[in-house]
């Protein structure tokens, strides 16, 4: 019936049924911006596929996608984009920072870029490297998984 | 059931667990490991203001070029296309205005990348800029680590040895074929065959795989640095490179196969997106566009860098300067690409893979147990630098999108003064409005596709 | 010093542009008021493409405070030149090469918006990379760099 997750949180069978479904397919939105971006393409294609995890659908419409990858530098200007893109994603919604540039600025630590893109969106799950290759994107999606299953993270 | 009222919060207000992503991970233990702070954060300007956004969004379109007066205003519609769009070529923004559905003007809007790259490079040594250079064409992040180390090296006036110089080619090389693959598999893919984008990726991951095996990255190595190259090739890469050479040749008859004399295929990219020579040239498109058009314009024969002029190899040409030239040319490119990796493997000289210079090139790790002075140079090295002579000089490799040059300023201190990078995309970007003029919408993507922007050369 | 044949006939048009050879490489110290004119004699010389336009910031090393720097390509000949003015502290501004070649229009804007310079004659002297209300000209040497002081976590605070 009822189980108990971390945090004084009591979960349902019915939210373990739906956050089961919430994983096994969500959508990322597209938001591929530099050299990240091609390593992401790289996750999605056949050799690192993430179509087992039920999520090569990348869906081209925020309105349509779970998922929010933030893959690459955020620049100033981009900065307003972004955030009405995640605006534009229904609940629940997730984002993951992938690479160095995306959750720190990366080595470019200048006026030009937004120092973290958790300064603009709320951020899960924090992917480093530089670019993060295919498996620790992958490493991050999964984790993403286990922490939504387990009640980690309430939406 | 649990009363809100009483949820212990650490003696903040309860907050919106929605936006407050730091409190579920607090939430629940004993003592936060750290108080957040608001130090280090960046502050955005004060609130924008309705009309800069109408204007970054598109709403509104300011009237900055010369109007047709015979064609009614209604009759014309401005359609913004981008910067977030599913076409895979990064944020470009497009702002078109069309007639129906025959396009009249385009303007691209570009800096949603603008990195400040330029800037950071007078803050890194000359043996970190590599790192910086390398991330502007994330495509071919070799051809711009090597347009720096060139033209640092020429200001320091070395020359590297034939080895160093026989691995950088042989880089380079492989890097044009995994950059034109990924543009076969987005071109592809934009196009409507969505196989491509499967098969040019699968076949960039064997290359990728000598590349970690050899620079330790997949992308933006960081391996042709001033004075040569970091490592040597690894032991048994012969084998590496000969499994590349037996497979690529046959994946590419498969997608001449797909595409060559697909109707389909070639409805779509025959007569579209067509410029013509005089304008590619006045245009500073270079590269596969311009070559496409016939102009036998190719830095590798016109100002040989890093002993290419050894090996043997032809410059595909097209003739009509439209998007299936530019993809052939592209197809021919990896072949001939190919061709120099071969001679490359055949003739590659032994020796040094970096000058030996001291005040160069840093101590191998091994020597800093044993020797004082190697001690002396690495600290030296790494933490400040070898300083260049004062100087200027422009260096230009043939990239896979065209001229990659490094302009770059010395002023005699261990930094560069001036930094700035002749990005082949910032260049081909310009030839896009006069190849979308007076087409349709939908010739839009291959048009862009075939001119294959990179976002992050264009914006730096 | 000798020039390339190419570049024999150009000098003879115009003696106030000093040439000398910076590591292999011709270039011409052209005065700003010749810039146009050399430019257009130069593309009538061969030199059809312009492959890049840039700016240098020498502070107060040098007595004009910005460099121009036009890199040229000539196809036919093979052969490259540079170009190279001073242009002044206040509102630094010169003609633009965008008439002669258009390839050098988002150049030319890249330089504005990087430095301020301005180009007479151009089409669209408008902010290129940077946000269009951005205030400021980044790759000037009094522009800083921009950056935040970056914070380790479980650090202590050092002031």
């Amino acid at each position: 019936m009822a189980t108990t997750a971390p945090g004084n949180l009591l979960m349902t069978t019915v939210d373990r049924a739906a956050n089961w479904a919430r994983t096994r397919s969500m959508f990322p939105a597209t938001f591929g911006l530099a050299c990240c971006a091609i390593e992401m393409m790289a996750t999605g294609a056949a050799h690192y596929d993430l179509a087992r995890f039920g999520m090569e659908v990348f869906r081209a419409s925020p309105r349509q996608a779970d998922l929010m990858i933030v893959a690459g530098r955020v620049s100033q200007k981009m900065a307003p984009v972004l955030r009405q893109v995640y605006d534009q994603m229904p609940d629940p919604k997730w984002v993951i920072s992938m690479g160095a540039c995306a959750s720190t600025g990366g080595m470019f630590n200048n006026y030009a870029l937004v120092q973290g893109v958790d300064q603009v969106v709320p951020v899960d799950i924090y992917v480093p490297g530089c670019p993060p290759g295919p498996q620790s994107l992958m490493h991050g999606i999964l984790t993403l998984h286990d922490k939504i299953m387990a009640g980690e993270i309430v939406r | 059931m649990v009363d809100e009222k009483t949820v212990e919060t650490n003696g903040r207000a309860p907050s919106n667990r929605e936006s407050d992503v730091l409190d579920i991970w607090v939430a629940g233990t004993e003592e936060p490991q750290f108080q957040p702070t608001d130090e280090g954060t960046q502050e955005f300007g004060p609130d924008e203001t309705e009309a800069r956004l109408d204007d970054q969004f598109g709403r509104v379109v300011e009237d900055d070029y010369v109007y047709d007066d015979e064609v009614a205003d209604d009759e014309r519609s401005v359609i913004n296309m981008g910067p977030q769009h599913p076409s895979t070529h990064g944020v470009l923004r497009l702002q078109l205005e069309l007639e129906g559905e025959v396009i009249r003007r385009t303007k691209p809007i570009i800096g949603y990348l603008h990195t400040g790259m330029e800037k950071t490079a007078e803050q890194l040594s000359y043996y970190q800029g590599p790192t910086n250079v390398t991330r502007m064409d994330y495509l071919a992040p070799l051809h711009g680590e090597l347009a720096y180390s060139l033209a640092v090296e020429r200001l320091l006036g070395i020359e590297v040895p034939p080895r160093a110089a026989a691995i950088r080619v042989l880089m380079t090389e492989l890097n044009r074929v995994s950059s034109h693959l990924v543009a076969l598999a987005t071109n592809g893919m934009d196009i409507g065959a969505l196989s491509m984008m499967i098969y040019g990726f699968r076949e960039r991951e064997s290359i990728l795989a000598f590349f970690e095996k050899t620079t330790g990255l997949r992308m933006n190595h960081n391996y042709i640095r001033p004075g040569g190259v970091v490592v040597d090739l690894p032991p048994g890469w012969k084998d590496d490179v000969a499994a590349i050479l037996d497979d690529i040749p046959q994946r590419l008859r498969q997608y001449d196969d797909l595409l060559k004399a697909n109707p389909i295929w070639l409805a779509r990219t025959q007569g579209v997106g067509v410029i013509s020579a005089e304008e590619a040239v006045a245009y500073s498109i270079t590269g596969p566009a311009l070559r496409a058009t016939g102009v036998d314009w190719d830095l590798r024969k016109a100002f040989p860098y890093s002993g290419i002029e050894q090996y043997e190899f032809e410059v595909p040409l097209g003739h009509s300067g439209d998007v299936y030239d530019r993809y052939r040319v592209r197809v021919d490119e990896i072949s001939e690409s190919l061709k120099i990796v071969e001679q490359v493997m055949d003739t590659i000289p032994k020796g040094d893979y970096r000058v030996g210079d001291r005040k160069i090139t840093p101590p191998p790790r091994a020597r800093i147990d044993e020797s004082m002075e190697a001690l002396i140079h690495h600290f030296k090295l790494f933490t400040e630098g070898f300083k260049v002579p004062p100087g200027e000089t422009y260096v230009a490799v043939e990239s896979p999108r065209g001229e990659l040059g490094c302009y770059l300023v010395a002023d005699g201190d261990a930094r560069p003064y001036r930094m700035h990078t002749r990005a082949p995309s910032f260049y081909n970007l310009q030839g896009l409005p006069i190849a979308m003029a007076d087409s349709l919408v939908a010739d839009t993507i291959a048009t862009i596709a075939s001119m294959d922007p990179v976002m992050g050369d264009v914006d730096r | 010093m000798t020039l390339s044949p190419v570049l024999v006939d150009l000098a003879a048009g115009f003696e106030s542009v000093t040439w000398e050879v910076s590591h292999d490489q011709d270039v011409a110290r052209v005065p700003i008021e010749e810039w146009e004119g050399f430019a257009r004699a130069a593309r009538d010389a061969g030199f059809e493409m312009c492959s890049d336009v840039t700016a240098v910031d020498w502070m107060r090393q040098r007595p004009e405070r910005y460099e121009v720097v036009a890199n040229l390509v000539s196809i036919a000949h093979k052969t490259r030149l540079r170009m190279i003015t001073s242009v002044g502290r206040e509102e630094p501004s010169l003609a633009s090469l965008t008439p002669i070649w258009p390839g050098a229009g988002y150049a030319e804007r890249e330089v504005y918006d990087m430095f301020g310079i301005h180009f007479e004659g151009h089409p669209d002297l408008t902010r290129i990379l940077m946000p269009d209300d951005w205030e400021g000209h980044p790759l000037r040497k009094d522009f800083g760099v921009g950056s935040v002081p970056v914070q380790f976590k479980a650090s202590h605070q050092v002031n």
